[in-house]
């Protein structure tokens, strides 16, 4: 596959941010999530981009990568930037097309609309670029551990999402040898009409079903072998410890928070 | 079909933290009609290397010529459906591409893409069948209640079927049984010597390539580590363990009772029969 997509996609790396407890990034990047709402005003959305851009950089993740990656997002960014343009009716009328107005306000509030959906995916994007997938998969079991008492299987879920995770590079290489497959057959997925090529999608489909029902009966045999049993008295490889980066950062979020609630309006 | 690579280099997500140069400046003619062994440890870009065969990968830098197709990154093939008529490719668990509901209709799923008429295309069917030894009344059985052996074999007739001038094998038997690995090699070179199919075997054994190919490549590290006959490749064995391969076993017991017996002779053997052959010579005299 192009292999270009960086949404989900684990950069290897030894910065800070790449060696923080994965808890800490979770809860962080959730409260962020939060008082990116906050923002109303030019230099509390300059407060919040800068965080996110310090964090980035942090990370020594090439930017241009990172930007090119999201490339889909960006379209949907500018989608609800024009329509923002077109549809808000506040302040004076800056530019008119025929009968097309654009207000001031609609500026404004789409360029508002539009970075706090950009900070949003960049900010989440960081989690997946610098924890690996059994490390957010581990914070969150943990993180859910109290709902335990109220009978949810917390080990169960994060047990489903940690093989689902584990498997989706194991079907990307599947779905590229079969298509690859399929295409020395004779198979064109790439030109021609469009129901010619949802026709194409049957030969790819029906054999990576196929060898995805092999794979999980495997799997769940061997698990089974192995006398895998889970929950309960289960103890862990990788232990998860705060440490001092972790209140470090708890510590900048929260002078962060209180910074932008005083120079929003 | 004679095939050319020119200065070949191919970099995977070029650009990206995770690019990675799987070939690099890899240049040679294979002849149109030869049989050619490429051999390599894991990771060596064998498999990278075929993918530009048929025109699945297109090379970064220099440029493959298959037959009048030329494939680089300046000059795209427009007929790439026509090359991969003319190309046929055994990926490594072929079995893997069977979607249709009956062993027919998977046998005809190639020739069909390539636009060969109905009547033609069950002739074929009945041709290719008893090549690759599975019994006619398996055509309207599902090929997922196959055997994975048989699996193999519908995957390999299927490919037949398409009739290509070229084939690219990719450790066709890997995983099968000896008797049917062999059953299997026989067919493809039968198929070689008799209607003169250009033929690209990417295997791990030694004794396949000695046996089969009348040249062979050996990569390393995305190059091209040795190229030329087998029975003078195949005698390298420094060379070869330096890249972690090992030498047939004929040629290493021949090699030893040359030395045992303080012989001289310059013999090459391609298989188990000659070497017997050669023993005998040397017990009885030429008249063997």
């Amino acid at each position: 596959m192009g292999g270009s997509m960086v949404i989900g996609q684990y950069v290897p790396g030894n910065s800070l941010i790449h060696r923080l407890d994965p808890r800490s990034k979770i809860i962080v990047i959730f409260f962020y999530v939060i008082i990116v709402f906050l923002a109303n005003n030019a230099a509390s959305y300059g407060l919040l981009s800068a965080f996110v851009l310090i964090s980035l950089i942090n990370t020594r993740i090439p930017i241009r990568y990172v930007i090119k990656g999201l490339t889909p997002v960006w379209f949907l960014i500018l989608f609800t930037f024009i329509l923002h343009l077109f549809v808000t009716k506040e302040g004076e009328v800056i530019y008119q097309i025929f009968t097309l107005e654009i207000y001031s306000g609609g500026v404004k509030q789409g360029l508002m609309i539009s970075l706090r959906f950009g900070l949003l995916i960049f900010m989440t994007s960081l989690l997946t670029l610098t924890t690996t997938p059994i490390e957010i998969t581990d914070a969150i079991e943990a993180l859910l551990h109290p709902l335990n008492k109220v009978k949810f299987p917390v080990h169960e879920l994060a047990l489903m999402m940690s093989i689902s995770l584990r498997f989706i590079p194991t079907l990307m290489q599947e779905t590229d040898k079969i298509s690859k497959a399929q295409a020395s057959r004779g198979v064109d997925f790439r030109t021609g009409p469009i129901k010619e090529r949802v026709k194409a999608i049957v030969p790819l489909l029906v054999p990576l079903f196929v060898s995805a029902f092999k794979r999980a009966e495997e799997l769940a045999m061997a698990m089974e072998s192995r006398g895998y049993q889970g929950g309960e008295g289960r103890s862990k490889l990788r232990e998860l410890k705060f440490t001092l980066k972790d209140y470090l950062i708890f510590g900048l979020f929260i002078l962060l928070t209180i910074g932008l609630i005083i120079i929003r309006q | 079909m004679d095939i050319t690579f020119k200065n070949v280099g191919y970099t995977y997500q070029a650009g990206s933290p995770f690019s990675h140069r799987a070939l690099n400046n890899i240049s040679f003619h294979i002849p149109s009609g030869s049989f050619v062994a490429i051999i390599g440890h894991t990771g060596s870009g064998k498999s990278t290397l075929i993918q530009h065969l048929n025109g699945l990968t297109i090379p970064t830098e220099g440029t493959v010529q298959v037959g009048p197709f030329i494939l680089s990154k300046e000059k795209k093939e427009k007929d790439i459906k026509l090359l991969r008529s003319k190309v046929g490719a055994v990926f490594q668990y072929p079995e893997h591409q069977l979607f249709e509901e009956t062993v027919a209709k998977d046998i005809a799923f190639g020739p069909m893409n390539f636009g060969v008429s109905e009547t033609e295309i069950n002739q074929r069917i009945q041709e290719v069948i008893p090549k690759v030894g599975l019994p006619e009344a398996l055509l309207e059985r599902s090929p997922f209640e196959l055997s994975g052996g048989q699996m193999r074999r519908v995957a390999i007739a299927g490919v037949l079927a398409t009739q290509p001038e070229v084939f690219v094998l990719d450790e066709p038997t890997a995983g099968l049984d000896p008797r049917g690995q062999k059953e299997i090699m026989n067919m493809f070179y039968e198929l070689h010597q008799t209607e003169k199919v250009t033929t690209i075997l990417v295997t791990h054994s030694m004794e396949d390539a000695l046996k089969y190919a009348d040249h062979i490549i050996i990569m390393n590290k995305g190059e091209v580590y040795m190229e030329g006959k087998p029975e003078d490749v195949l005698l390298k064995i420094n060379e070869l363990r330096r890249v972690n391969l090992d030498v047939p076993e004929s040629i290493l017991f021949l090699k030893n009772y040359l030395k045992k017996f303080s012989l001289e002779d310059e013999v090459s053997v391609k298989s188990i029969d000659e070497l017997a052959d050669y023993i005998q010579k040397t017990y009885k005299g030429d008249y063997a």
